[in-house]
């Protein structure tokens, strides 16, 4: 009989060397005349273990090993591992890994478990079955789902999804559309690559049950140029999807038709922004749009537009099939349902960790990061990307929720958390915000475009020993002007580490000797 | 102004006609020109203005606007080195300081045997695993200067 054995082609462990350890692994079990039958998974979220390699037991439960490198495979085979043998890199059940184990993993309940090319493996593992109860519900009971089931933007805005679905759904258009923002430009997030290439029938089911909700017919995916592993994960899933009717003119027999394509950005981290995603949609220059009106009003080619991230369209199955309120039982205050939160950085178990909100970032930075990777004191994490703050050791008590943070200046935006030992050069990191910000500002307004450009020089000064109180007082009064003068969340927030910066570790911010 | 070359003119005229159906086709037009000929070649923004009816300054304006479009034919192979926050917290400063001293050319340049282009990149949604680097859409974790040099080592031998 013939095994299953999993090795991911997750892009993530792909930079690791999974594609040569499924290779060796083929190559081994031809040697030794073994069958053993190989599905590229995505990956669990392990980082650390990656590439992380699977067996399916005859008792249907998957063992793990890892880190395996090339060299590991033929031990694994005198091993027997493909029945369980011992072996230094054996993990036991994947699932009982304490760090796996802790989690609540409703968005990613599928990613690293199925086949993403299969549309039977992804029914078998339960989905559709969004879908399926989607379709015996007006227009207007699924929006009502997905308000009751407290779901806000997983983009970084949160803004609760079902009233944008209603806002839409509301109006009178022949076309209506449902964009999915799939820029995903912060540092420290992976998630949206993750699921996209673990488990793109999630999304595009997703997108499939907004267009039921607000009668849209056309979707596109925004994707960024830099993930070339999720474009092809996504082109081979649309075929499938299209060859098994759940996409086209009659969605899963019900004569809806729906329509969905990939669209790649080209490098611009500002088109993550939703009005400039739908310029750039369009073939222009990825300008912000002033609002009113908003996209859910005049959206893409001026018709009404559902613009959310990967994971909040990707939620949507979870909460259809298992009902709007079992998903508003995970959650703290008015952060409802569960957080597919990015450890990233300097930190020693680094991965996709699934948690209802409410989790305390000292949890998650020693209990499921391990503490940092190079063994030194964690100084800070940035939370939610370039545009966040930085949350300094003293504050690691503070609660994974959206009011929680803002509570002590921080957001939490897409969920990305970047960790930083003691050797973390604070003034540095104040310099890159705004040179990030001046390299990708749009250009449309003066605050951000010029402002940005004068705090790198301000911070030059700072640092060069010129006049250094003077400076440290502009630099702030230059953070105000932006946040209060710019049209946008890039130039309204790349400010916020910078301010994060002076507040909690001014001491940074001092002459350099050279 | 210089003029495309026969072949690649027949290649952006069939990538035209293949792209101008569609909805917003710009971007996607441009993506297919530079996945065959490697950059956007200035002279072909006239012809891509006339294909699409636009006016040259628009789509002037779209190439310039976005970083992953090149204006230069590149080297035979890209290295895009990230210099984002998760992998500065990991030594991305020093591994793309190697690579420049390696290579011998700074970021946006392209080495004098035409080898490899140096470009920076803002995130490649690998922070578990910084700094990481693709090299020809082939994504690198957890790299170390060594592991740098092993990369164009092989590259080397396999070609
Ligand atoms: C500068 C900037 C960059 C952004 N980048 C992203 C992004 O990469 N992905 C994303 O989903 N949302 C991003 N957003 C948020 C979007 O504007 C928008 O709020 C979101 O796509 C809406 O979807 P959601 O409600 O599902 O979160 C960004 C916002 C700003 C201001
Ligand atoms: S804040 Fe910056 S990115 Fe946003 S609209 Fe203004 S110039 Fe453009
Ligand atoms: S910050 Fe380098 S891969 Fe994300």
């Amino acid at each position: 009989m013939s095994r299953l054995v999993y090795v991911p082609r997750d892009a993530g462990a792909l930079s690791l060397g999974a594609e040569a350890v499924a290779q060796s692994l083929r190559a081994e079990a031809r040697r030794r005349g073994v069958a053993l039958e190989l599905v590229r998974n995505g990956s669990r979220g392990a980082y650390w273990l990656e590439p992380l390699l699977e067996v399916a037991g005859e008792d249907g439960v998957r063992r793990a090993y890892g880190p395996v490198s090339v060299r590991d495979v033929p031990s694994l085979f005198q091993a027997d591992f493909l029945a369980g043998g011992a072996h230094p890199l054996a993990l036991g059940p994947t699932e009982e890994l304490p760090w796996f184990r802790g989690q609540q993993r409703l968005t990613f309940e599928r990613v690293g478990r199925i086949d993403p090319a299969s549309v039977a493996d992804y029914v078998r593992h339960g989905g559709y079955a969004g879908l399926t109860r989607a379709l015996g519900l007006a227009p207007g009971e699924i929006v009502a789902a997905v308000t009751t089931s407290g779901l806000r933007g997983r983009g970084g805005a949160a803004f609760p999804t079902g009233i944008k679905w209603k806002t839409v759904s509301e109006q009178a258009a022949r076309q209506k559309y449902i964009a999915c923002n799939a820029d995903e430009g912060d540092s420290g997030t992976f998630a949206d690559r993750m699921l996209m290439e673990g488990d793109p029938f999630a999304l595009i089911e997703g997108m499939t049950i907004a267009a039921l909700a607000v009668g849209a017919t056309q979707g596109y995916i925004y994707l960024r140029a830099e993930y070339p592993h999720a474009r092809r994960a996504l082109e081979t899933a649309l075929a499938a999807a299209y060859q098994a009717h759940y996409l086209g003119a009659d969605v899963a027999g019900s004569g809806r038709r729906f329509d969905l394509e990939v669209r790649l950005g080209a490098g611009a981290y500002i088109c993550g922004e939703e009005t400039s995603m739908l310029e750039s949609l369009e073939g222009r220059r990825g300008e912000v749009r002033v609002r009113p009106p908003l996209p859910a009003i005049k959206g893409l080619y001026g018709q009404p537009t559902v613009v959310n991230n990967v994971i909040t369209l990707a939620s949507v199955p979870w909460i259809l099939a298992h009902g709007a309120q079992a998903y508003a039982d995970y959650g703290s205050g008015r952060s409802r349902g569960t957080l597919p939160i990015q450890l990233a950085g300097n930190i020693r178990r680094g991965g996709l960790v699934e948690r209802a909100f409410g989790l305390s970032l000292r949890e998650l930075l020693y209990d499921y990061g391990g503490g940092s990777a190079s063994g030194r004191p964690i100084r800070t994490v940035q939370i939610g990307g370039p545009l966040g703050a930085y949350v300094p050791a003293g504050q690691f008590d503070t609660l994974l929720d959206y009011e929680a943070l803002a509570g002590i200046g921080a957001m939490l935006g897409h969920g990305g958390i970047v960790v930083f030992d003691d050797t973390v050069d604070m003034a540095r990191m104040a310099r890159y915000a705004m040179e990030f910000c001046a390299l990708e500002s749009c250009g449309k307004c003066t605050p951000c475009r010029i402002g940005s450009t004068r705090g790198v020089e301000v911070i030059d000064r700072i640092l060069a020993g010129e006049d250094g109180e003077r400076n440290l007082k502009l630099l702030e009064a230059l953070c105000d002007t932006m946040v209060q003068g710019s049209l946008c969340g890039l130039g309204g927030m790349a400010p916020f580490p910078v301010q994060s910066a002076l507040k909690h570790f001014r001491e940074d911010f001092r002459a350099q000797v050279r | 102004m210089k003029t495309l070359a026969a072949q690649e003119l027949a290649t952006v005229r069939r990538i035209i006609e293949e792209c101008k159906g569609r909805p917003g086709p710009l971007i996607e037009l441009l993506h297919a020109i530079q996945a065959e000929l490697g950059f956007i070649p200035p002279e072909a923004v006239p012809v891509v203005a006339e294909g699409l009816n636009l006016s040259r300054a628009e789509v002037h304006g779209v190439v310039t606007f976005y970083h992953f479009f090149r204006r230069a034919r590149p080297g035979r192979s890209t290295v895009s080195l990230c210099q984002a926050e998760a992998c500065q917290s990991m030594g991305a400063a020093a591994l793309s300081e190697h690579a420049r001293q390696r290579l011998g050319v700074g970021f946006h340049e392209t080495t004098a045997d035409g080898r490899y282009t140096l470009e920076p990149v803002y995130c490649l949604g690998n922070c578990a695993c910084s700094p990481a680097a693709m090299i020809d859409g082939e994504l690198y974790g957890r790299l170390t200067p060594e592991r740098f040099d092993a990369l164009l080592a092989e590259d080397a031998t396999s070609s």
